[in-house]
């Protein structure tokens, strides 16, 4: 079908949301570097950021070929407000607990994200969306082999992630806020939306953290912390945007 | 990224240390070294060869765990997608290089936990130049630059070594490094060819990081300990000066293409001799930096305890002997 400017704006939107997640979430746990609990963790998170830098590169490179400004001007001169990432990723890193819950919520739904998109009718984001899930297959494996590890650690261990899981979840939820344009989306075949990505996500993550022993709050009672795609954050996203493009800001007319 | 290994024995302590070895073994084991055979974890080797070699790869652990700090303050602060993602790669390989070392070390008997506790409390040393704040992204292009440039100089003599697993983890590394001198030159010549703000910044940092960099390769052979049966051993592979000469034949030419300068008014090729003539660094900075009194110290050493202490839960959480281990790939 041929698109009309909704096609296009829900697409666009639905790229910035999803390149600055993984942006802003590449930034943070990139900061576990020189600090994990071991040296190999430190690697392992360090891997992971790359490669969501390497993704949300790719998908900045779309929205330039659909006529928004190059990757770096996008990253690195938009404020917070411009920002459409969730806020869930832009919480500060935290403990180690907290930040591998993040890892697990936020690496479920985008391997289920990309596995959606890989049937999009946009070619170049259904391209990207194929190579991605060769790489978010290891996040989420990553992620599940330390949630069930730690469940059966230590009654520390347990209780600080099962608190972690506790308070990350209602962020969790606000990464399937819905946007304006979910009724085209569908339509036009992009993207399933987000409804059926987070009952997709619910039926992957719950009955995996029960299996590992922890409990699960209930997603039907539990308000979700929206805001994030429509450019209301938290107070922790300006300060990371001030740090990230510190020194861009120079001279952003310099090559570095 | 490493340095020279401070290396503290004296030549008679050495000699009185290898008196009490069987004689006939240590003949067997210097005869081996000489015919350029690797010493494995398992084969017989003199207690101060041991010794030594545990200080040494220590050291140069510690120094890339402690070596990600400077530099990976400016992985959230990199200038675009491209310096950004290769900051990041280039302090992971080094977090890497700490693990590789660390694993070389323990086939000498020294655990990982044990090299951090004397790490944390300060018994352990780590490269001087570590110490040293990296004050703007410009410090951030020096280092990846010149120090890794002194360290592949470093590595390169040392894995020529006599060690098995440490050569082994060595060659590893200098491949990686390689990497991170061509990220650095480039890094540098985009900062020296361009605006006159990126140009100051980057000449400033030369400027600062200078004498950390000729203190690098340790102390002036005038000054040194004794170390030639670590030579014989090859467990040392270079003299400090040797190495520094190197350094300079290799990257000030390249420095002053660039059209920046250097802050020493001595420093020249003598066309002569083929050496590098220099001022003598200021040895007692580097000592007291080396006793714990550098800018950075007691910074870098609190942040180490730090991560230490907030990664305890999650360590000892992996000791229950009672938990099944879970298989990744499972």
């Amino acid at each position: 079908m041929e698109f009309t400017e909704k096609h296009v704006m829900g697409l666009k939107d639905l790229l910035y949301k999803m390149a600055d997640d993984l942006l802003i979430l590449g930034h943070r746990n990139s900061e576990w570097t020189g600090l994990g609990p071991i040296l190999e963790e430190d690697i392992a998170f360090s891997s992971m950021a790359q490669d969501k830098m390497g993704q949300s590169l790719a998908l900045y490179e779309i929205l330039h070929e659909l006529g928004e400004s190059d990757p770096d001007t996008v990253a690195f001169t938009r404020n917070d407000h411009q920002f459409h990432c969730s806020q869930l990723v832009e919480l500060p890193i935290g403990e180690y607990d907290f930040s591998l819950v993040r890892h697990f919520f936020y690496d479920h739904a985008d391997a289920i994200r990309f596995d959606m998109l890989a049937d999009t009718v946009v070619e170049p984001l259904q391209m990207v969306a194929k190579k991605f899930r060769g790489e978010i297959k290891y996040h989420t494996m990553h992620a599940n082999t330390w949630l069930k590890q730690l469940a059966q650690g230590s009654e520390e261990a347990r209780l600080r992630m099962q608190s972690a899981i506790n308070e990350t979840f209602p962020f969790a939820l606000g990464m399937f806020e819905p946007s304006e344009y979910e009724a085209e989306l569908i339509e036009a075949g992009i993207f399933q939306g987000e409804e059926a990505l987070k009952n997709q996500w619910l039926e992957t993550v719950v009955p995996l953290l029960e299996s590992y022993g922890y409990t699960v709050p209930d997603a039907s009672t539990v308000t979700p912390i929206f805001g994030g795609r429509k450019g209301v954050h938290t107070e922790y996203l300006q300060p990371l945007l001030d740090e990230m493009t510190e020194v861009f800001r120079i001279d952003p007319a310099a090559e570095w | 990224m490493y340095g020279n290994a401070y290396i503290e024995n004296n030549g008679k302590e050495l000699n009185s240390l290898t008196a009490n070895e069987d004689p006939i073994k240590l003949a067997e084991f210097e005869a081996r070294i000489a015919a350029g055979e690797k010493i494995e974890p398992h084969d017989w080797m003199p207690a101060e060869y041991r010794k030594q070699l545990v200080r040494m790869i220590e050291q140069h652990a510690h120094s890339e765990i402690i070596g990600a700090l400077p530099e990976g303050t400016w992985i959230t602060r990199a200038p675009g997608f491209r310096r950004k993602m290769a900051l990041m790669a280039k302090v992971q390989d080094e977090t890497g290089h700490g693990q590789l070392l660390y694993n070389a070390a323990e086939t000498l008997g020294k655990s990982r936990e044990d090299m951090t506790n004397d790490l944390i409390t300060g018994k352990s040393k780590y490269s001087n130049v570590f110490n040293y704040p990296a004050k703007t992204w410009a410090d951030s292009a020096v280092i990846a630059w010149l120090i890794d440039a002194g360290a592949i100089v470093n590595q390169l003599a040392n894995s020529k070594g006599s060690y098995g697993p440490y050569c082994r983890a060595l060659e590893r590394i200098c491949a990686e490094e390689s990497f991170h001198l061509k990220y650095g030159h480039d890094n540098v010549v985009f900062l020296a060819t361009g605006t006159p703000k990126q140009r100051e910044m980057v000449q400033d940092a030369l400027n600062r990081w200078w004498e950390p960099i000729m203190h690098f390769f340790g102390p002036s052979d005038k000054m040194s300990v004794h170390t030639e049966t670590l030579m014989k051993w090859k467990v040392k592979m270079a003299s400090n000066d040797d190495m520094r000469q190197t350094f300079l034949d290799m990257y000030v030419p390249k420095i002053w293409d660039l059209g920046l300068t250097l802050p020493d008014p001595n420093l020249r090729k003598n066309d002569e001799t083929g050496k590098w003539e220099y001022t003598e660094p200021n040895w007692e900075v580097f000592k007291q930096v080396i006793n714990g009194n550098g800018p950075c110290n007691k910074e870098r050493l609190a942040v180490r305890r730090k991560a230490e202490e907030n990664g305890r839960w999650v360590r000892q959480a992996l000791l229950n002997k009672n938990a099944k281990y879970v298989a990744p790939l499972s």
